[in-house]
């Protein structure tokens, strides 16, 4: 090593030294630690005790984290696709050169702003079933099909997809990252294919969403880890209950109240590594399911 | 300039098919009944949040309230230490992002623009991190504060931010890689330490970006929910985002006018933030899609 060589990596390592000194302390050691825990029983209150892969055969008995998983798996079938669906059709709208895109953009996003627990409490009072203003102006389009409105969140059927709804009134924050991908895309594609006739379908199939692929992918990918982990939008929803009756037991939300209102620790950590696993695994099938189908630009 | 501006806009006018016309009319109209589905939640909060409360369950619902309540607001902030509250989280975001951006800063300029051994395969370490879900760490992290004794202080949320963020080390380094290296070069030549650079050279040249994570983390530290949640125990620490649980789940859903009032004021200075930042705001998200 020269001494330039040596220079520099002294430089950069002081440069990098927080990260260094936090992913120690804030990372990789609480990686082993979570390692360790869930193979024990363990409070916080009194040191752990080995208790080998007892909390993942509880797991496996334990009907209320198998509802949590399958709610959080209901959630993310419905909310992934729709939002992805929404995100991109709202932004082809304004990517079309509309007047006043900036505005509409505007509107569009505020609503992603809003902090989780002011929409909690909004949606709770627009949902509710006897005064909520949403069922006031669904009652009497329902009502034409002899049908009445839900009481969305007193309801275990309609309580998962009142959350859905909610969530979906956040789709501006994609839509702005799927707009800036379609600004991108080179106007001469579009030239050529309309020289060659292609109609607004083939445009989207052959060009547009083509080439946006790999924005289209970094957002679920990124929706993905996220739906796993939501938490606070149903938890101020329900108390922290997950009613009514379990329907809104998230999978996040059972790990908090393990570990943190029934001081298991130890089994909250091995619920942890389980979402770790499920997480990794659907993100390696999203990635097998997008090779060759994202474009990277290039060859 | 207003000559000017007629005469760009009429060949356009002229170039329009009555086809083309149908077509916009149409996407217009889209995009409005979008807009009013977009805004209605927020505009019903603030609707309620002004009226009588006798008024908040009448059906049809009066959009405008009359008579038009302001004591919603005082009341509002009166039933919770709502000031106290806002100055929690207040310092809360305010060292966190400092922290933040110190920080992720520093490190990005240690990926980004020194050469040294070793320094790609820490950078996939770094972006490996992202990946991990939060609960993974979450209960080892709580056995840390509590061994330091502080759980129930505002340290848990906002010291581990001195440390960096995968996402901002990553976002700022893109940007510090497309500073040209002349730059950095020539202020060598002159005698400038690798400090010195960073401080004099790169930074000024990175406010753009710089400017996104402080506000990106200004706003998570503001709408923080789970953190708060986990570490905070004496209600006079608590954040916005928290008290406003504990007072709404304390009123059970009766008074709603009051409630949507301290909402408003809980969402206000977000939107005010936005609207004065907007234009770094759309940058940073376009730069977090892009760039992955």
């Amino acid at each position: 090593m020269t001494r330039r060589e040596r220079h520099d990596l002294r430089n950069g390592l002081l440069f990098i030294a927080p990260w260094l000194i936090g992913f120690g302390a804030f990372v990789a050691y609480p990686i082993a630690a979570s390692v360790w825990y869930s193979l024990c029983d363990y409070s916080v209150l009194k040191p752990a005790v080995f208790i080998a892969a007892d909390n993942y055969a509880e797991l496996g008995q334990d009907p209320v984290f198998w509802q949590s998983l399958q709610n959080t798996l209901y959630f993310a079938v419905f909310y992934l696709p729709l939002s992805a669906m929404f995100a991109i059709a709202l932004a082809l709208l304004l990517n079309t050169g509309v007047r006043g895109m900036a505005v509409y953009r505007t509107i569009f996003f505020l609503p992603s702003l809003t902090p989780m627990i002011a929409l909690a409490i909004l949606w709770m009072w627009m949902l509710n079933g006897e005064y909520g203003v949403v069922n006031h102006f669904l009652n009497p389009v329902l009502g034409v099909f002899g049908l009445r409105s839900p009481d969305w969140l007193q309801t275990t059927i309609w309580s998962k997809p009142a959350i859905i709804l909610m969530s979906l009134w956040g789709v501006g924050h994609a839509m702005v990252i799927y707009l800036a991908g379609l600004q991108d895309v080179p106007h001469q594609l579009y030239e050529a294919a309309d020289i060659d006739g292609a109609s607004w379908f083939a445009k989207l199939g052959h060009v547009t969403l083509p080439l946006i692929s790999p924005v289209i992918f970094f957002n679920v990918v990124m929706g993905l880890i996220g739906a796993f982990q939501v938490f606070a939008l149903p938890y101020v929803l329900t108390g922290g209950l997950g009613g009514p009756v379990r329907s809104t037991t998230f999978y996040a939300m059972y790990l908090y109240n393990c570990a943190f209102k029934y001081l298991r620790m130890g089994y909250a950590c091995a619920m942890a590594w389980i979402l770790f696993l499920i997480v990794l695994g659907l993100t390696l099938a999203v990635m097998r399911i997008s090779r060759g189908r994202v474009y990277y630009g290039g060859t | 300039m207003a000559e000017r501006d007629s005469q760009m806009t009429i060949p356009h006018r002229v170039r329009r098919v009555p086809r083309r016309g149908l077509r916009s009319f149409l996407i217009h109209a889209v995009l409005i009944s979008g807009s009013f589905v977009f805004l209605f939640p927020l505009a019903w909060m603030i609707s309620t949040s002004l009226k009588p409360i006798e008024q908040t369950m009448v059906m049809p619902p009066k959009w405008i309230p009359n008579p038009v309540q302001f004591l919603n607001y005082l009341r509002a902030v009166n039933f919770i230490p709502f000031f106290t509250y806002a100055r929690n989280t207040l310092t809360i975001c305010l060292l966190g992002t400092a922290g933040m951006v110190l920080s992720s800063s520093l490190v990005a300029y240690g990926f980004a623009r020194i050469d040294w051994r070793g320094r790609n395969v820490l950078f996939v370490i770094v972006l490996a991190t992202m990946m991990i879900p939060f609960p993974v760490t979450m209960i080892p992290l709580y056995g840390i504060f509590r061994n330091l004794h502080w759980i129930g202080t505002f340290r848990p949320l906002w010291v581990p931010a001195w440390f960096g963020n995968a996402f901002n080390i990553f976002l700022l380094r893109q940007f510090f890689m497309t500073i040209p290296r002349d730059l950095s070069d020539s202020a060598r030549i002159d005698g400038c330490t690798e400090l010195g650079i960073y401080r004099r050279v790169v930074l000024p040249l990175s406010r753009p970006a710089l400017a996104v994570v402080a506000l990106f983390h200004f706003m998570y530290n503001w709408n923080d929910f789970m953190g708060p949640l986990i570490y905070l125990i004496d209600q006079k620490t608590f954040t916005l985002s928290l008290g406003l649980q504990f007072y709404q789940s304390q009123h059970g859903g009766t008074e709603w006018n009051m409630l949507m009032a301290a909402s408003t004021l809980v969402v206000l200075p977000i939107i005010v933030l936005f609207f004065f930042t907007q234009k770094t705001f759309i940058q940073g998200i376009t730069m977090t899609g892009l760039k992955a």
